[in-house]
């Protein structure tokens, strides 16, 4: 099973979780400083051609951080689903991306640079981060404004594999190559404006290089890890769940959870459309199961309070797809147990009954098992039954919600 | 007269911690290779990258609900950081950003680069560089909050993790500050 990230929220107390944080900050800030990030006139200099340390460092670091990544996602170490990949909001990221290169060529700071730089006592630093504090306070005055703007042209969880629909090794390898195309480029430009000698650059540069570029073609030749394998690797411990019955709540549950408004409920009926079409509780999505892996990158973007119920006319389907999202490390999955059959043996009415023609012979695994001479829909009492409607049962919750591993807001809330 | 040698001695070791020699900044690629490795640490380890303006965001957010919480209850923006009993600085990208000061200062003092001073181009006063560098901290930060992260949360984190929005974003900061260079050509040169 894949360990990393660790759920560190669960492992440490509070200040242990953050005594990380703190730790990490100060790695953060004494590579920005010892790469010479405290001075403004180097990191301008970037943008003149004259020194190109910024661009170096940068994708050096993006190179060496990618690599890592999913190297380790690549032999099961890291679960790249449960790590924070920045979502995509089009239009508000490029506008403000060049408001950004203004300020940098402006200010000659970016707000983690200007932190080392205050910290070492630059004055033009400690300017500019007060600059920054009241440029923040201005944007949360005035950005309830323009709220689609803000939060339009969101396209989710988007990476570049989606994007380019080009395996991630393949899409590493391609971002490896451009970096050291910069770099090479870069190196010439320094030389032509900075009047900087190549030659006396180490020549470990070289071996780098192809260190990265082997990695990154290892990448290709390792491949992500499939639904299959994630599975696997769960399996022992996810299939006793199963099996132990613990996965599977009762109607009463599931109908106490409609009625509970703490909680985000997501209800998924993964039936044929004719099933669905004849009968469905309300407010539940009729999903294909072939339709579930493209939808897990925005299950796993919800908030922390959501709570899927998998649902089929029985449970074979609903546990096929249950046991795709517990291995893609979609967090809080249930199925409802006897699937929809049961749910309709259980909540049925006489309105119901009216259009029931019996139940169908032979009945094959996993199928409706009431003949219906309408389509019902979820107009009829049965698709949303009221809690004071119906004599309740004890029964043992199942469902427990857990801490989200994945975090929901990366370094920029 | 033990308190006066003691006094010294600390005047003398302070001194010596703030007057060591200069050193040189590492080598770029170094740099780089350092950073990708606390950068991987970080997302390894806890699941999420780093990030400066965040940081930077919670401490205003923080000061705004002593100075007027009742203004920070009816603006939304600020509700989800500091509203009603929340405190803004409950958060871990605070402590990224404190950590960051911390470690810049670490390593400034190590090698002799804390010193009270200010860069500039060679055509600007210091207080024409002030002026700019509030200025640009201001545009910086206003974008920042605007894409949801600066260089730091979107461009090299999100560029890590390849999120297509992340690299939309890197390539309108370095864009931009070519766009604008001309411009502002006698800040720096």
């Amino acid at each position: 099973m894949t360990i990393f990230p660790l759920p560190i929220d669960t492992i440490f107390l509070k200040i242990g979780v953050y005594a990380i944080y703190l730790l990490i900050g100060i790695g953060f800030g004494y590579v920005l400083e010892s790469s010479g990030f405290n001075k403004s006139t180097k990191l301008a200099a970037q943008f003149y051609f004259k020194d190109l340390t910024v661009f170096k460092v940068f994708f050096t670091a993006i190179v060496v951080g990618m690599l890592l990544i999913f190297g380790a996602a690549a032999i099961g170490l890291l679960d790249y689903n449960l790590i924070w990949v920045n979502p995509t909001y089009l239009w508000s990221g490029v506008i403000g991306g060049l408001v950004m290169g203004m300020g940098f060529i402006v200010g000659g700071f970016c707000p983690g640079t200007s932190l080392t730089a205050l910290a070492t006592l630059k004055v033009d630093g400690m300017f500019y981060v007060a600059g920054a504090l009241t440029g923040i306070f201005a944007f949360s005055e005035t950005i309830d404004e323009v709220p689609h703007f803000f939060n339009g042209s969101y396209f989710g969880r988007l990476t570049l594999m989606d994007l380019f629909d080009l395996p991630t090794g393949v899409v590493a390898l391609l971002v490896t190559l451009m970096a050291l195309f910069m770099f090479w480029g870069g190196e010439k430009l320094e030389a032509i404006y900075g009047n900087k000698d190549i030659s006396k650059e180490p020549k470990g540069r070289y071996v780098g290089a192809g260190v990265f570029v082997v990695a990154a073609i290892g990448l290709i030749a390792l491949g992500q890890p499939t639904n299959a394998d994630r599975w696997n690797w769960i399996s022992g411990e996810q299939q006793a769940r199963l099996d132990n019955r613990e996965v599977q709540i009762v109607t009463e549950e599931l109908l106490h959870t409609m009625h509970d408004s703490k909680l985000n409920l997501v209800m998924l009926d993964v039936r044929e459309e004719k099933d669905f079409n004849l009968f469905h509780i309300t407010d539940s999505d009729h999903v294909l199961p072939e339709e579930i892996p493209a939808l897990i990158n925005d299950f796993i973007a919800l908030p922390a309070n959501s709570l899927f119920v998998i649902m089929s006319n029985d449970e074979t389907r609903a546990t096929e797809v249950w046991k795709y999202m517990v291995a893609e490390s979609v967090p809080n999955v249930y199925i409802l147990e006897g699937g929809l059959n049961n749910w309709v043996d259980t909540y049925a009415t006489p309105y119901e009954d009216e259009y029931c023609a019996g139940e169908k012979e032979n009945l094959q695994d996993d199928e409706f098992k009431y003949i219906l001479t309408s389509a019902l829909g979820d107009h009829c009492p049965a698709a949303y039954p009221h809690l004071e409607d119906h004599e309740h049962v004890e029964y043992e919750p199942r469902i427990k919600m857990e801490l989200k591993r994945a975090p929901s807001a990366g370094g920029c809330g | 007269m033990t308190t006066a040698t003691e006094a010294q001695n600390k005047e003398g070791f302070f001194k010596r911690l703030f007057n060591r020699p200069e050193k040189e900044y590492w080598n770029a690629y170094t740099g780089g290779i350092v950073l990708g490795l606390v950068l991987f640490t970080s997302i390894f380890i806890t699941g999420n990258g780093l990030g400066a303006s965040g940081g930077l965001s919670r401490f205003v957010a923080f000061i705004e609900d002593i100075v007027a919480p009742g203004h920070v209850d009816r603006v939304p923006y600020l509700i989800k950081t500091a509203g009603g009993e929340l405190n803004a600085l409950d958060n871990w990208i605070v402590f990224i950003s404190i950590g960051a000061i911390i470690g810049g200062f670490i390593s400034g003092l190590r090698n002799g680069r804390v010193k009270l001073e200010t860069h500039k181009g060679p055509k600007i006063t210091n207080k024409q560089r002030w002026f700019y560098a509030f200025v640009g901290g201001f545009l910086f930060s206003y974008g920042a909050r605007l894409a949801r992260g600066c260089t730091s949360g979107q461009a090299l984190s999100g560029g890590a993790t390849l999120s297509a929005g992340s690299w939309a974003v890197m390539f309108a900061i370095f864009g931009g500050a070519y766009l604008f260079a001309y411009a502002f050509r006698k800040l720096w040169n």
